[in-house]
């Protein structure tokens, strides 16, 4: 599988990691990413996902998954035994979203973590005038039975960043498929990707 | 040596069984010789033996495990996983699998008889462990040419010896498949096989063990112990679907001790047909090796340390289900080999048949030992 097939966000993930690296891919869902880095990268990865169909998908596939949860079980990997770990689209799922990234980060040498950006102004007109959560493309469930417990936008994650004193490496901003500009990103981008270090 | 490739290999096929010279060193410290081994193998060796599959059984189970019993006529314990369009495929695989030592389907047991005497073992068989079992795996291997196994897979006690294999030879296994399994017998497993030993024993028939001679066996012990065991394979939820509190032929309750209820008639009946098919001794030997069982205790306490030599990739599978090797214990298995660094792949099937599960219809336990037998290669 190539990246093309990738969600825009993994794609982009997919394009920065350096050949032969070891991953780790927590929240890998059916190992989309992973089969890609696999094989375009020769990379060794392995995943940590909540989903039993997911995983059974993935090891289907010939991929090292593990069925567990990102809050409890990235406990029992060693430090610095990955070269990147990476959390997509599923930070905001997290009990603990700061504790799980401090995480990505003893145990990977860098962490990529990719989020939708609840103050994109869609999510924010709607909630300015209809007085509603936003149901949209991007954010389709209503806010009972929305998996998103902790709702993060750019600019909060950028001062849980400066405040633990991680290091940004790279930055990326997204509007549907496409990269968007750095400059407002809290208010145009739909979805963002990080590249950290401690 | 001849070419492993030729179809008309005697030591390949159905119903083998070879009288190895030994002997094998015992963790007991005693020796077994000779050691006989009861197989099958299906498919055929390709021209690298790279396509070689050890499938190892459970307590109860034995090398049958895609054809025919020849006791009881039942289709092989795995036909579900092995065979032609199933994820071991002797199209595509050499599969073995062998009887294990201490069991009574033709390895060595202690119903076999002791050179020394002339007379059946019985009770003066060494007791063994699970880790004998798998150096007598070995020994075959090496009689069939075999060097490294493409895998070693097995459910429950199958997936002990799995499970054992790369920390006991850890240059021979590139995969190994531990279904419904765990790395250490628990106190209740314990107790559970205590009460299984303790029925045997209180047989008047099992008489020391010493009842090969005559007709009279300890079958009444032997089917309480089994149908205790019988109940720790099955759920709570999967008895109550199948059995409820019906009763069994019979519009009202007896007010006696019959089998009134079907759950009853159904236990009676998985005693008194497993009698028929299984030797008592085995029984104790092999209950008894699988309470010893803990992979970390034999590595200074660290299961991590168990793994570290080896370089497999790993699948685990459990069943939410199972109450006898919970779910737990595949999790302190895959956290081991997180630590370890290993290649570990871990799914927790959802199935309403407890343990068991693993024999049973289970499309996604099929899809997961396929995937990641072919490891990503079509």
């Amino acid at each position: 599988m190539s990246e093309e097939g990738l969600r825009p966000d993994l794609a982009l993930i997919a394009r920065t990691v350096t050949p032969g690296a070891r991953v780790l891919d927590v929240g890998c869902g059916d190992g989309a990413l992973m089969a890609a880095l696999r094989d375009a990268k020769q990379v060794d990865a392995r995943g940590l996902e909540l989903d039993a169909s997911n995983v059974a998908a993935a090891v289907g596939r010939g991929l090292s998954v593990v069925q567990g949860d990102a809050d409890t079980d990235l406990t029992y990997y060693p430090d610095a035994s990955f070269d990147y770990a990476i959390l997509s689209q599923t930070l905001q799922t997290t009990r603990r979203p700061d504790l799980v990234v401090e995480e990505l980060l003893r145990i990977g040498r860098q962490a990529f973590v990719s989020f939708p950006n609840f103050a994109h102004w869609r999510g924010r007109l709607s909630l300015l005038w209809g007085g509603r959560m936003p149901v949209t493309r991007l954010l389709p469930d209503t806010w009972y039975d929305t998996l998103n417990i902790h709702h993060v936008t750019v600019d909060d994650f950028r001062a849980l960043v400066k405040e633990r004193g991680w290091t940004i490496d790279g930055q990326w901003f997204l509007k549907g498929d496409k990269e968007t500009t750095h400059a407002n990103a809290n208010l145009f981008a739909e979805h963002a990707v990080f590249l950290l270090r401690k | 040596m001849a070419s492993a490739l030729l179809p008309d290999d005697s030591r390949f096929g159905l119903r083998r069984q070879v009288r190895l010279p030994g002997p094998l060193r015992l963790d007991s410290g005693a020796a077994l010789a000779p050691v006989d081994i009861a197989y099958e193998t299906y498919g055929a060796m390709n021209e690298d033996k790279s396509n070689v599959i050890l499938i190892c059984h459970a307590l109860t189970g034995d090398q049958y495990v895609a054809s025919d019993h020849p006791i009881t006529g039942k289709p092989g314990w795995w036909w579900r996983m092995v065979g032609e369009g199933k994820p071991i495929d002797p199209a595509r695989y050499f599969i073995v699998c062998a009887n294990v030592i201490g069991s009574c389907m033709g390895s060595s047991g202690p119903a076999s008889v002791d050179p020394a005497s002339n007379a059946p073992y019985a009770m003066r068989f060494p007791v063994l462990t699970i880790a004998d079992m798998v150096r007598a795996q070995a020994m075959l291997l090496d009689h069939l040419g075999v060097g490294r196994l493409a895998a070693v897979i097995g459910g429950s006690m199958g997936g002990m010896q799995a499970l054992s294999w790369p920390t006991i030879f850890p240059d021979r296994v590139e995969s190994c498949v531990v279904i419904a399994s765990t790395a250490r017998h628990s106190a209740q497993n314990i107790a559970f096989h205590e009460v299984g030993r303790q029925a045997i024993m209180a047989d008047p028939n099992w008489r020391g063990g010493d009842y090969y001679a005559d007709a009279q066996v300890p079958s009444a012990g032997l089917a309480v112990a089994r149908m205790a065991a019988h109940i720790t394979y099955l759920s709570e939820a999967g008895l109550t679907e199948k059995f409820g509190r019906r009763l069994q032929g019979r519009d009202a309750k007896t007010f006696g001790f019959d089998a009134d209820f079907q759950v009853e008639s159904y236990l009676r009946h998985q005693g008194l047909s497993f009698v028929e098919r299984f030797d008592a001794n085995s029984y104790l030997y092999i209950t008894r090796a699988m309470d010893y069982y803990d992979i970390a205790e034999d590595h200074g306490g660290s299961l991590a340390k168990a793994f570290a030599p080896s370089k497999a990739r790993f699948c685990l599978v459990s069943f939410d289900t199972d109450w006898l090797y919970p779910t737990a214990e595949s999790r302190a298995i895959v956290h081991a080999l997180n630590a370890s660094g290993a290649q570990a792949s871990f799914v927790e099937l959802s199935s309403p048949f407890g343990h068991d599960a693993f024999l049973l219809e289970c499309p996604e336990l099929n899809r997961v030992v396929d995937g990641f037998l072919k490891g990503g290669r079509a």
